[in-house]
């Protein structure tokens, strides 16, 4: 047999060859940092774009009592860890307060019963998970506007941090801890609830009890449950991985508009 | 660009095979850039589909609600099987949808390994991809579209023309395709009806489709333009629609790539490349 290939085997090989380096190769690009930088170079690109043909106004669609999915599906934590959360479900969230801080003229900390004698707001809903399930759920709570207005928002503030209650990783150094973060475009929308009934009742432990994020133009792990408390910040890279929230700090956008 | 265009002086004879200049240099640019964009929005397309293998119709599902498809792998003794539920039908399809080898071990994943990317497990990962490529894909779209109308490559070369949408041409060129028997000679010049036709969907229905049930899943875009879920009938629908018009265009790249290697793979692969197509006379001596 010639060791000189006929010009089209040489092709046939070289393509099929080709086919194989770039499978075995796709890997080793998504874990190449320089291609990463480039691939998430294409989130600014979406905020941008959505926040441009989006305006303060634009809703989410609200639904009616008839859209309920039968069942509003629990994600991520069910039931948080520890003694601390277990002393505030036995006290039926008696002893909880949300603690409300960092750049903010007043420093607030407000009970359930504080929050519930707020002006409320009930809409029914879309939750989008970004593994790609949705359930139509109604949610009532307090518009976080009316609560950041009452804290007085300082100028140089520029995004809104939840503390969680739950730890969805086991970590010794609390980068296990549920957090998350929207900027003030999504934190003083009229349908962004810090909502503490689902369906009419309570919420339930699995959905986030006693508080959780309604921000409703962005996907589900944006919806931070069991909300301990609120921190108003000019930069989130000195929280957890820098990246702005628990899913953020492993990969997922920040802007979690699609 | 005057695509399908004869070269002059390369083309001496009617009675020789000569070359002739068919594509376009933003044909052939927005063709592989195309190329590589659905290639990558596949595979990440599918490492997304693995995270929730299962798909709706309506505004809303979830793992209790009503699902028109799931892939699933359940305990079969001490291994696994893979099975794919479309609508009431059960299909065993073990090692390929719902349990596959990694690294030799059988796995539950939806689709497997080898035709997902990243290829491990990694939804955030794929997602990067997806919507990188995404962008990429509409800007080349897009670009194509603008050159196709301002050119006139659709007016001249896409849009069937009167004689070919005779009932008996189209039948004929139904009965050629059947032999494996393509144009030669003047037809050659011109795409037949049935490629016209099938370019026509891709770009007119299946791509514009892709976009717009993509751009349904996002609330973001839901809350910009409410009337996408109308039209789609919601998130759910949408994303069913994304995965069944992607199921169509992989159907149409297998017949596409069929259609070039029997057509003559080399003469296509080089318009493609360079532009110029040999045109083999009619005739008995050719």
């Amino acid at each position: 047999m010639s060791i000189i290939l006929p010009r089209r085997r040489f092709l046939s090989l070289a393509a099929a060859g080709a086919g194989s380096l770039l499978l075995g190769g796709c890997d080793e690009l998504s874990q190449n940092d320089g291609v990463t930088a480039v691939l998430e170079s294409a989130e600014e690109l979406t905020m941008r774009a959505q926040r441009a043909i989006l305006s303060d106004r634009s809703l989410a669609r609200e639904f009616t009592e008839a859209d309920l999915s039968p069942v509003f599906r629990s994600n991520g934590t069910s039931m948080p860890d520890g003694e601390a959360y277990a002393a505030l479900l036995e006290s039926k969230f008696k002893t909880w307060k949300l603690e409300i801080g960092g750049l903010v003229a007043t420093p607030l900390s407000l009970s359930l019963a504080d929050i519930k004698a707020l002006p409320s707001r009930t809409q029914i809903t879309r939750h989008d998970c970004v593994e790609g399930w949705s359930a139509i759920g109604k949610w009532t709570g307090v518009p976080l506007a009316v609560v950041l207005r009452k804290a007085g928002v300082a100028p140089n503030a520029r995004y809104v941090v939840f503390n969680c209650a739950d730890d969805l990783e086991q970590s010794l150094d609390g980068t296990g801890r549920y957090y998350e973060s929207i900027d003030l475009v999504d934190a003083f929308h009229p349908q962004t609830l810090l909502a503490y009934q689902l369906n009419g009742t309570d919420l339930p432990v699995e959905n986030g009890a006693p508080l959780r994020l309604r921000v409703e133009r962005q996907l589900g792990y944006k919806q931070a449950k069991y909300i301990m408390g609120i921190s108003l910040v000019d930069s989130f890279t000195a929280l957890g991985s820098g990246k702005g929230g628990f899913w953020e700090d492993r990969g997922y956008e920040w802007y979690a508009g699609i | 660009m005057t695509s399908l265009a004869e070269i002059p002086d390369r083309a001496p004879s009617r009675t020789r095979r000569h070359l002739v200049y068919r594509h376009g240099v933003a044909t052939r640019l927005t063709h592989w850039m195309n190329v590589l964009c659905l290639a990558v929005l596949l595979m990440s397309g599918l490492q997304i589909f693995n995270a929730h293998p299962e798909l709706y119709w309506g505004q809303f599902g979830a793992d209790s609600d009503h699902s028109v498809l799931a892939i699933h792998a359940t305990e079969n003794g001490d291994t696994l099987a893979g099975t794919t539920r479309i609508g009431p039908l059960v299909l065993p399809t073990t090692g390929v949808l719902g349990a596959s080898k990694v690294d030799g071990d059988l796995v539950e994943r939806a689709f497997p390994a080898w035709i997902t990317l990243p290829g491990y497990q990694d939804l955030a990962t794929g997602r990067r991809w997806h919507f990188f490529f995404a962008w990429l894909f509409v800007i080349n779209g897009l670009a194509y579209l603008l050159y196709g109308i301002i050119s006139g490559h659709f007016r001249r070369d896409l849009v069937p023309d009167r004689d070919q949408l005779a009932p008996r041409h189209v039948l004929q060129e139904i009965r050629d395709h059947a032999r494996l028997r393509f144009p030669k000679g003047e037809e050659a010049k011109r795409y037949n009806t049935l490629q016209k036709v099938a370019y026509l969907g891709v770009i007119v229905v299946l791509l514009p489709l892709m976009v717009l049930t993509g751009l349904t899943m996002s609330p973001a875009m839901d809350s910009a333009f409410p009337w996408l879920l109308d039209v789609f009938g919601g998130r759910q629908s949408a994303r069913t629609i994304h995965f069944i018009t992607a199921s169509l265009l992989v159907a149409f790249v297998i017949v596409h790539i069929a259609m070039v290697l029997l057509s003559g793979v080399w003469n296509n692969l080089r318009s493609m490349v360079t532009g110029r197509y040999a045109i083999t006379p009619e005739g008995p001596a050719a």
